[in-house]
């Protein structure tokens, strides 16, 4: 369908966008790369909304680096955060992710920041990020926060991020010398969403495992990093199994994507370990 | 708050090299714009909400989605058409193996997919049958079964190669 929009107006900086979502008294809605916002307008999911366009926001684009951690900012795209080489070397999970997302032309317009506010518990971005414990930055015409991934994400499309806030970028720490990190899924077709997805990292600190695609929102699945610090697989998959309740709908039902979210483990433990699984 | 927020945007862009500029509901896709204020119907407005690829045109450079971008973010943009692809004569030897392969027969997904296997083309070396299967995972075709697609682009890159190398 045609999309139906109340305004529009273009941010020509971030204090703008932000003055622009006050002014919107609760009906103005962020958008940057509109991968999802103008499908869901399509849909009309959403309508009325005034856009409040911040792609052209330069501060809010790019990637750096500080001595333990990347910089990604809100607006980098997913076919950069895919061939960035800073993002390749300390954060593969999330070019290895890249390939999962849609199809070539989405990727080459949709944004980090958009997809992870947007925050769709079967994309795959949420799910890395909380693997990844990286840090979430907000910025308010009162001030920035800093949100810790475990408390970002809420439920089904509902984050930290408050009315007036933008999500204006993320922190990731750099990967150690040692450390590997991999990301699983099943998806019917290419480019679809998940029916269940899997990201591992294993750290020096011990095992990290979040899942997507099982829940109303990426989950850590802290008793199968218990068992995978312990070097028990085949007990961090039963441990997994008990510690998600995934949903039954037309795609997949809660008890086949329990399956595999354990086969999915099991492969992304085989990768790490050396194997097969 | 309405003095912030316009129901009708003016753009001045350039479409297939020539600069035009327009006054655009706020809502209105820039497919939808390329179609009906300029009569670009090459790319088409099919499921309108991403999945399918039919109205797949060029924005400085890449491949987007023409239902996914609205006119009023075009501001600015380079966007480049099928049309302007078979003007210039760059995609040429493409739609050539698409005749020589029978890569089409309603040819409604056509002009999306010579776009996006642009796009494709203009990377470095030649894609495997794999690849270029995966980057055409977007593009929908319902009559061709996609072999004769995969043949078709697997014979332009393989030539483009060797007149690279000869």
């Amino acid at each position: 369908m045609k999309a139906s929009a109340g305004g529009y107006a273009r941010a020509s900086s971030l204090r703008d966008a932000l003055e622009m979502l006050a002014a919107s008294d609760g009906s103005g809605r962020v958008l940057a790369g509109g991968q999802s916002l103008i499908a869901a307008m399509n849909l009309r999911l959403s309508a009325g909304d005034f856009l409040i366009d911040i792609s052209r926001v330069g501060e809010l684009a790019g990637v750096s680096e500080t001595a333990d951690s990347l910089r990604i900012g809100a607006l980098t795209p997913h076919a950069e955060i895919g061939r960035n080489p800073l993002i390749r070397h300390h954060a593969t999970l999330l070019s290895q992710a890249v390939e999962f997302i849609a199809h070539a032309a989405i990727r080459n317009r949709g944004t980090i920041g958009g997809a992870l506010a947007h925050a769709d518990p079967a994309a795959e971005f949420p799910a890395c990020v909380l693997a990844l414990g990286a840090t979430l930055h907000v910025e308010g015409l009162n001030g920035t926060r800093d949100i810790r991934a475990e408390d970002f994400f809420q439920d089904i499309f509902e984050t930290a991020i408050e009315d007036g806030e933008i999500l204006t970028g993320l922190s990731v720490p750099k990967a150690g010398a040692d450390e590997r990190q991999v990301i699983e899924e099943v998806a019917r077709r290419s480019g679809d969403y998940a029916l269940a997805g899997v990201c591992l990292v294993k750290r020096t600190g011990g095992h990290r495992v979040s899942l997507f695609s099982v829940g109303p929102k990426p989950i850590l699945a802290k008793n199968a990093m218990a068992a995978l610090d312990r070097g028990d697989v085949e007990g961090a998959v039963e441990a997994l199994k008990a510690e998600i309740d995934p949903p039954s709908d037309t795609q997949a039902s809660a008890a086949y994507r329990r399956h595999l979210a354990g086969v999915l483990l099991r492969r992304a433990a085989a990768r790490i370990e050396g194997g097969n699984a | 708050m309405n003095e912030m927020f316009r129901d009708k945007i003016d753009i001045s862009l350039t479409v297939n090299g020539e600069p035009v500029e327009g006054r655009v509901p706020a809502g209105q896709h820039l497919v939808d714009f390329l179609r009906g204020a300029l009569g670009l119907t090459g790319a088409h407005a099919s499921c309108e909400h991403g999945v399918c690829g039919a109205c797949t045109i060029k924005v400085n450079g890449e491949a987007v989605r023409g239902c996914l971008m609205l006119a009023a973010q075009a501001d600015g943009a380079d966007i480049w058409t099928v049309e302007g692809l078979s003007d210039q004569g760059t995609i040429k030897d493409l739609q050539d193996a698409f005749v020589a392969r029978n890569a089409l027969q309603c040819g409604f997904c056509t002009p999306g997919m010579l776009v996006a296997i642009d796009e494709l083309l203009g990377k470095e070396g030649v894609p495997s049958r794999a690849e270029i299967r995966e980057h055409l995972s977007g593009n929908y075709c319902r009559c061709t079964g996609y072999e004769a697609i995969v043949d078709a682009v697997e014979t332009v890159a393989r030539a483009r190669a060797q007149k690279g190398a000869a």
